[in-house]
Parts: C-alpha cells; structure tokens; sequence
C-alpha cells in the first residue's frame, strides 16, 4: 500500500514518526485528489447500494424506506427491573431489545454459586432459569420485538430458554426475530468470557446456528463483533480484520458440519464499534461490506445475495467516554453515532454519558436516544445513500482500511485459521500492543483527550449514579431455593444426563437444553453438565 | 526491601474478564523498574493474597470493572489482615464510583485510580508510598 504526502492534519507534527503499521497510526494527507483514486473501480469496489460489493449498503433505499433500528443494550438487577427498563425503552421509542446479562449468567453460574458473589445483577440481568426468562418477557410479546442477547459462552442455553418461552406466550420459534450474540472467538481474544476450550464452544455455535436455521428463519443466530475487540484497545484495522476473520472461521465450522453456505450465511449478523476517528471509522463500516461480500462470493461460493451481505449493529465506543467531565461524552456518543450512519449501520446502540462511572440513569439513556432519534429526524442523512460515497478522501480510506485489514486475515490465514492463531495468542498480543501504545500517546500527550490531558477542570459536576445492591442476589438465592423444592427433580435429573449423554456424541445439543430449559433446570447446572464432558478453558500467559 | 525492586502483584478478582487496564498498568510498571506478578483472570479474594504472601509483594493493585468492587477488595484487605499482612499496600481501579472512594479507603484500600489515570501517576504513588516505608 503506498501513502503518499505523510503529513497528518495537526499541529502536533513534531512527533517522530512511528511504524505506521495500523490506518489508526497512519498520516494523513492534507487533501485527496482524482489521482489518489486511479486505482478504484466503481463496479469491482463500490457498486451501487444494495448491489454487489455493498460497499455502499446493503439496501438501495437504506434510511429513505426504513431507518436503522434504535437498540440500546439495557440489563441490569433482577429480571423484573430489567422487565420495566425494556419496557420503558420500548415506551420512549426504541424499536428493538438488546439484553444485557450479569457476570455470573455470561459465566453459566448460578446466583448461589460463591464465585458470583458481589456480581449478581450487577453488570446486566440476572438468569438463573427459565422462570427468570418467562419474567424478563412479561407482557412483551416475543412475534412483535427483536430481540438481541449479548450472550456468548451459554449462548446456546440463553437461545433454548428463549425458544421456551415463546412457546410459552403461544408465539412461533418461526415468527421469533432478533440477534444472538453467540460470538464465542472474540471471548477468546478479547471480552475473556469464556467457559469451554475452544473446539466444545465452536460446537455450540455450530448446534445454534443449525438449530435457528432449520426453526428460527428469521432469527440472526450469530453477532460476529468486533466491538469487544476494539474496546480491548484495537485499531480499527485490527477490529475489522479479527472479526470477519472470525467469521471465516464460524462459515468453515459450519460447512465441515454438512450445512450449505446459502442455508445460514443469510442470517450470519455482525457487531462494530465505533469510535472517534469519524472518517477512518465509516471508512471501516464500508469496508467490511466489500470484503464479507467478496470472501462469500469467491472464497465460499455462495450465491445467495443475501449471503453475501455484511448486515450489522454498531454501539458508540465505551472505552472512549472519560469519568472527566462526563458531558462531554454526549458529543463524543453523538460524533460516533454520525460515523455509524454515514457508515450505513443496520442497528445502532448510543451510549450514555455517565457510563466511565457505573450503570446509566434512565435520564442518561433518554439523551442517549434523543441523539439517534436528532440524527434520524431532523439532520437530513437519511434522505440519501451512503452521502460520503465519492469522497476522494473516504474513498481512499475505505480501500486502505480494507487492504490493510485482508493482509491481517492472510496472517491468520498462514497461521492455520483463528483458532490456532488464538492458541498461539496472535490476536490478543497485537491487542495488547496497541492498547499500550495507546495509553502511551495519551500520556505523552501525542494523543488529546478533551478533559482528561487537555483542557482540565477541577470541578467535577456529580452526576447521579444506578447502584444495585446486594439484594438482588439475595432475591435470586431465594427464588433458586424454592425452584428447586418445586419443580420435578427426576425430570430435571433425566434431562441433565439425557443431554451429557449427548454431549457425548455428535448429536444437535439444542433440542436436548430446550427440554432442560423447559424442566426448568437452571443455567449453572446445565453448564455444569456440559462442563463434565467438555472441560474449561484455561487461558495460556501471553 | 531497601535497594530492591518495588514487587506488585497485578490481579483480577471475581468473574470481570475486561483486562485491558491490568495489563496496560502491568506493562507500566515493570517498564517502570518494578517486578510485576500478573494473576490472569477470575481469581478469588484467597488465591491473590496467597499470591501476594508468596511473592513477597510490596503491594497488590486489583483491577474490576464489573461493579463487585466493595465485596472483593473488601474480601482482599480483610484477608491480608488475618494473615498479618497490612504493610502490603493495596490499590484498584476500574469503573468505581466516587462515593465509594472512602469506604474502601475505610477498610484498607490506600488508593483507588478512577478511569482516565495515567500510568505514571499510578508509578509516582508506589513510588512514594513503598519509599516511605523503607
């Protein structure tokens, strides 16, 4: 890749310049010209929107027919409290759920269990069984809201309680639609949420998305995300690289387990940050969609258009918002939600402003919205396509943030694939290095944080917290308690061992958690059970 | 520990998995000249202060983000008292409300870095506070 004119538009020029390996490091030029985009082809790079690359988006209307869906990820407490926030959110205007679990639930751990001590409903909803899920749904009718679980390690046991209580409410699995995050190589390299070795969790992934496939058509049963890779402190290069890589991965599992490309690559679904560098980040956006398209185009041979398609959510940066000076985080979130929709986002989550100090307050999440629903209605952008499309400037970025990110995928490619490349600890160490890098340019002050290296105030204005206290787990412990004396112990127990022997074998493990689910088994015992036969993952030392 | 290396122990206590912030302080501190002893994830309150008692640390930092702060690092400061330990200097950071900065600095925590802390401020802390105690 050539970069020409390497002079960044700052007046910081005085740094020496480093190795300028990422897009995120790398100079710009002051301006762009017709020459710098002799190389592009309209049809091979862009095509028209909802026309192969995708470059442009994936729909020729796009936000003229139907605007992105407004998803703001809540979860917290106890599932009645998370009941009355999704409620509330739905009341305000959001157009989709997005379902925030607690550490012991991402775990598979029961409230009762010592290691989920303090964390109870602390970081999202509490699940402990099916009892929990049929209340977290309390009078929202599952055939008329999307629902996205962030959910990874038990994603396939989350899915089945979920099936459960559709079936509950009378709804059809057919009609369900909504997202299951179900990303568990990311865990792996970034969000360390993990509970089997690598290969047992790829099965799970693998019984889910054949499951969905065959019963929940409508349903996207994986959110390939880079969004925790990012947050962990990648570039952007590194973000979109790691996660279509990731996708390769899941697409490869998925055809060596007899499925045809065109039968679940419609409903593969992905997840991006977005971050402040509001050019390089749409530049990223529209990368991604021609490099998906032409990895399952030429490299899996799918036809199916549909297939081709990078569909995916984007959620403003977490990491960027600073505990200084917390309002300035409703402008970061707002530059951040512009370079999602100029980047032609499907779904969008805004963070709020109070979150570098805890869980957000309703009033917080409220203004959280309002950006999307000012940027939706009254900024204009969505009147036309991919309004950047042209830009000398953007274009050359979407070619390089592309090229950059394909020669990471052909590393890990030479490597043997994702897993092997996280055996051997590649991505998480080049995370590593460009968070420290980071840390460093703030430090030294290469980088300007408004607020927080620059620009400080003394004060600091309180802003009101969310606290949840310890008698969430306590509510949980009780609930647990009387479950047990409750339902029918032998039945819990035959489907407990129905499904280990399972486990055993090579069989589709869903139809066998959705019966568990049903006897209300709870999430840490069936986790348990799998954990029998599958093992734990322990993580080398990097 | 006069003319020895400051030893830290770095550790991740409770289900959190975000390490972001452990390991970009760990890096720091030992490019800064300490000896730095990284736990990985998901250790109980127990396993650091064995680690801290074995190690022979001059000071535990606990990293959480999930929230569970108050229980773990109030489990960690009262386990290092049963086993005689207080002179080891414990500190944290992650997403940590201000009003519960005096509380845990009630129960022994000597300091406590909220998001946006730069490194070196957290080096210049060891620094003076390990000297003191020379």
């Amino acid at each position: 890749m050539k970069m020409t004119g390497a002079d960044k538009v700052s007046s910081k020029t005085s740094e020496p310049e480093k190795s300028a390996d990422t897009v995120s490091e790398q100079r710009y030029q002051p301006f762009y010209r017709p020459e710098d985009l002799a190389d592009l082809g309209y049809q091979r790079d862009l095509g028209d929107p909802g026309e192969f690359p995708y470059t442009r988006g994936v729909h020729s209307t796009m936000y003229r027919e139907k605007l992105w869906t407004m998803r703001q990820f809540s979860g917290f407490g106890s599932p009645e409290e998370t009941n009355r926030r999704s409620k509330f959110l739905l009341e305000k205007g959001q157009t989709g759920l997005s379902i925030a679990f607690d550490l012991p639930t991402l775990m598979g751990l029961d409230s009762d269990n010592p290691f989920s001590e303090g964390e109870v409903g602390k970081c999202g909803v509490v699940i402990d069984s099916l009892e929990d899920m049929e209340i977290l749904f309390e009078g929202i009718p599952l055939d008329r809201v999307t629902t996205s679980m962030t959910i990874n390690a038990p994603a396939a046991v989350l899915l089945a309680m979920y099936v459960a209580v559709a079936e509950k409410q009378g709804v059809d699995p057919a009609h369900l639609s909504g997202t299951l995050q179900n990303d568990i190589l990311k865990e792996f390299i970034a969000q360390k949420e993990w509970i089997y070795p690598p290969e047992p969790s790829m099965r799970l992934v693998v019984n889910s998305i054949q499951f969905c496939t065959q019963h929940l058509p409508r349903y996207n049963s994986i959110s390939i995300s880079g969004y925790h890779i990012r947050e962990a402190g990648s570039t952007a290069v590194q973000e979109l690289a790691f996660t279509l890589r990731d996708g390769i991965e899941y697409v490869e599992w998925c055809l060596r387990a007899g499925m045809k490309v065109d039968e679940f690559a419609p409903r593969l679904s992905f997840f991006f940050d977005s971050h402040n560098n509001l050019f390089e980040e749409v530049a990223k956006f529209r990368a991604a969609r021609q490099l998906w398209a032409y990895i399952m185009r030429d490299r899996f041979g799918a036809r199916e258009k549909r297939s081709w398609m990078c569909r995916f959510h984007t959620h403003t940066a977490g990491c960027s918002l600073t505990a200084q000076q917390p309002l300035n985080n409703v402008i970061r979130t707002a530059i951040q939600a512009l370079a999602a929709v100029l980047g032609g986002t499907n779904s969008l989550h805004t963070t709020s402003m109070d979150e570098a100090l805890a869980l957000p307050t309703e009033a917080a999440v409220q203004m959280a919205l309002r950006t999307q629903q000012i940027l939706a209605h009254e900024s204009g952008i969505p009147d036309t396509v991919d309004p950047l499309g042209g830009s000398f400037f953007v274009e050359r970025l979407t070619q390089e943030v592309e090229g950059e990110a394909r020669k990471y995928m052909e590393t890990i490619d030479g490597m043997g694939g994702m897993i092997s490349a996280i055996e051997k600890g590649f991505p998480q160490r080049e995370i590593q290095e460009a968070s420290y890098q980071h840390q460093r340019a703030v430090e030294t002050g290469e980088k300007l944080v408004v607020g927080v290296n620059e620009f400080q105030t003394d004060e600091s204005p309180p802003v009101e917290t969310l606290r949840i206290g310890p008698e969430t787990r306590k509510g949980q412990c009780q609930r647990l308690d009387k479950l047990r004396s409750r339902r029918d112990t032998r039945a819990v127990k035959r489907a407990l061992s129905e499904l280990k022997e399972a486990a055993r074998s090579d069989k589709n493990l869903m139809p066998l958690l959705i019966e568990a689910a049903k006897e209300y088994a709870t999430l840490g015992e069936i986790c348990e059970t799998l954990k029998e036969v599958f093992g734990e993952y322990r993580e080398p030392s990097f | 520990m006069k003319g020895k290396k400051i030893r830290v122990v770095v550790a991740k206590p409770g289900l959190d998995g975000h390490d972001r912030g452990a390991k970009v302080v760990a890096r720091a501190l030992r490019d800064a000249g300490m000896e730095v002893i990284y736990t990985g994830l998901r250790q109980t309150p127990e396993q650091i202060v064995q680690t801290a008692l074995q190690e022979d640390a001059d000071a535990v930092g606990l990293s959480i983000l999930s929230g569970a702060h108050m229980t773990l690092f109030t489990r960690v400061a009262e386990l290092l008292k049963e086993h005689e330990a207080e002179d080891i200097l414990v500190f944290g950071g992650g997403i940590i409300p201000d009003e519960d900065i005096p509380k845990l600095e009630e129960i022994g925590v000597a300091r406590i870095f909220q998001p946006s802390t730069t490194t070196t401020e957290i080096i210049d802390f060891l620094e003076a506070n390990l000297q003191v105690q020379e």
